[in-house]
């Protein structure tokens, strides 16, 4: 355990405000805050290809801020990672091949019509208000701070996603369908979400036990579905394995896409 | 198109409103939406507003080609953040056109069918992240050279969304600078970048400002009307002053073997701008007139049965409120 304070990582953390502190983080607290950091990453990745062509302006601004929040999310998680190995953010993000990553498979599922990403969104951002309220009481003082930022801006995006859900489940015809078939091809990816880390061993009391978030989650997700006129899926479990670098045939494309122009400039910086 | 005259009927001459509206343009007052003024004037600036609307809106597309792969999370953000702001900025100029008398579907409709016109800039392609650099430094940058005149643009609604859209854009400069500082400090091949994006974007950046100022019909009546306030020439003259030194700093050669400092004019001269090249971009035959519009077009007619969905869904919302008022009384 490491003495820094909340003072030193204030409340408004930001990879930057991270990277200045100085704070080295511990190999094992390091690579669990890669998997976290990833989970955030390959998502806001995915959501940033919305921008430009949303349904609506509205909803260009409204994805736009969710991936920006959760690019944020990654920044400040892979900068504390990367202090392990004396790296930087950029080192993780774009010099690690697809087995490095980290990240649990719904993440990387593509982005499919408007109502599967809203599926998809439903889903990430539920769980992520569970997880970083949790994250936000660890013995780790900056994962501490860094969910504590997250988990209110993580709030809206819950908020962003039921009421999509609600609109699309009780909107029309084709739309009911449509989010049908959305919340059908995410659903084999949720269970990953609550199985265990194995990035998490031995860090009691500085991990979150993914167990411990399956109870909120389907309280608030399982009624929202029937609410909106859905049925809960029954598909069954994916593999899973995101955790251990085993991902879907999703993830190679969007990396070779994020990477494609800093592995072309490894000398640069940008 | 539906543009109603609002509060007055079309042909006739409501002669106090008519003296008050050349009242306020005299004491430099802004006109407000419940304001009488001349169809022209509501005209003009529909067709204004909408156009610099529908700029934002495609402008857009050029950055966010670059989001999923800009080269670093810092850079990504900022982007992201950038493209954001400029939907948003699309968002405000269509509520000050819509204080006119025009709705928004209207609008969208007439740029989506290609019937209106936005910046010929857009139309260029972004082939590399330098270009990124180019745009904030080059197109944000003589944006609101254009555009900071325009905050005292005598229409109220256009006037204030201004304002809140220059402070934006100025931040857009300074990020699209930054971008190119890195460059050209960075590796021989980022130098080589920056240099052949700027070659690329220069002309085109000093042609937004509109032909020359003897080839530009309808700028003397919006003068006159207080929402332009400088002709074309005199904002590029103005632009190109503020770029060369910020060239030097930068360390990239502008293209352009003629410019030079004119102790007597006391501004830098520059080339002759090929107008025929800016002729043909407007005709619609500039690198990607058609992919712009065919884009947006895709995304929206993507995007119709969400909105149908979230109409359908907010009409059974207030149908059951209207119900449940019924019952209560
Ligand atoms: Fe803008
Ligand atoms: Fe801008």
């Amino acid at each position: 355990m490491t003495h820094t304070s909340n003072r030193t990582i204030s409340d408004a953390v930001t990879a930057e405000t991270i990277a200045t502190a100085g704070e080295v983080a511990p190999e094992a607290v390091a690579r669990y805050a890669v998997g976290l950091g990833d989970d955030a990453l390959i998502l806001a990745q995915r959501l940033g290809a919305w921008i430009a062509h949303a349904p609506e302006l509205e909803e260009d601004v409204a994805l736009g801020n969710i991936a920006l929040d959760q690019l944020g999310h990654a920044r400040s998680f892979l900068t504390y990672a990367s202090s392990a190995w004396g790296k930087t953010e950029d080192d993780l993000a774009y010099f690690r091949d697809e087995s490095e990553f980290f990240n649990r498979q719904l993440f990387e599922q593509p982005n499919g019509d408007f109502a599967q990403t809203i599926a998809r969104q439903l889903v990430a951002s539920v769980y992520f208000d569970g997880l970083y309220r949790a994250l936000s009481l660890s013995a780790d003082p900056t994962l501490a701070a860094i969910a504590a930022k997250a988990v209110k801006e993580v709030d809206y995006h819950v908020d962003h996603s039921v009421q999509w859900l609600l609109r699309l489940g009780l909107g029309t015809e084709i739309s009911n369908e449509r989010m049908q078939r959305g919340l059908d091809a995410v659903w084999p990816f949720v269970a990953e979400l609550f199985s265990v880390d194995p990035l998490s061993e031995n860090l009691a009391g500085i991990a979150v036990d993914p167990a411990s978030l399956q109870a909120d989650f389907d309280r608030v997700v399982l009624p929202a579905i029937v609410d909106a006129g859905l049925t809960v899926p029954t598909a069954p479990a994916a593999r899973g394995g995101g955790r251990s670098g085993v991902h879907t045939e999703y993830l190679g494309p969007l990396l070779a896409e994020m990477q494609v122009l800093a592995r072309a400039h490894p000398e640069a910086t940008w | 198109m539906s543009v109603r005259a609002a509060n007055t009927d079309e042909g006739t001459v409501d002669e106090a409103g008519a003296a008050r509206f050349a009242e306020l343009l005299a004491n430099e007052q802004r006109v407000e939406p419940t304001d009488w003024m001349p169809e022209g004037y509501r005209k003009t600036l529909i067709r204004q507003i909408s156009q610099h609307a529908h700029s934002e809106i495609i402008g857009m597309q050029p950055e966010g080609n670059w989001i999923t792969r800009a080269p670093s999370l810092k850079r990504k953000a900022i982007l992201m953040a950038k493209v954001q702001d400029e939907a948003g900025h699309g968002l405000y100029l269509y509520s000050a056109a819509q204080t006119l008398g025009i709705d928004r579907e209207t609008m969208f409709d007439q740029l989506i069918t290609g019937a209106a016109k936005y910046s010929s800039i857009f139309n260029y392609p972004t082939p590399t992240w330098a270009d990124m650099g180019s745009i904030g430094w080059l197109v944000d940058g003589a944006a609101i050279c254009n555009q900071v005149p325009l905050c005292r643009a005598s229409y109220g609604p256009y006037g204030r969304a201004m304002v809140r859209i220059c402070k934006e854009e100025s931040f857009h400069q300074r990020q699209g600078f930054e971008i190119l500082l890195h460059l050209m400090r960075g590796t021989e091949a980022q130098r080589a970048m920056a240099q052949e994006s700027v070659n690329r974007w220069y002309a085109p950046a000093l042609m937004m400002f509109g032909p020359p100022d003897d080839d530009s019909p309808n700028s003397r009546q919006s003068m006159a009307w207080n929402i332009k306030r400088f002709s074309n020439d005199d904002l590029r003259q103005r632009f190109v002053d503020m770029l060369v030194p910020q060239a030097e700093i930068l360390g990239v050669t502008l293209p352009d073997p003629h410019i030079k400092w004119n102790e007597e004019r006391g501004h830098f001269d520059f080339g002759d701008l090929d107008w025929t090249e800016f002729h043909e971009v407007l005709a619609g035959n500039g690198p990607a007139n058609t992919i712009r519009v065919a884009r947006r077009r895709e995304a929206h007619e993507d995007g119709a049965w969400v909105r149908e969905a979230a109409r359908a869904y907010a009409d059974a919302r207030a149908a059951e409120a209207g119900a449940s008022q019924k019952i209560a009384s």
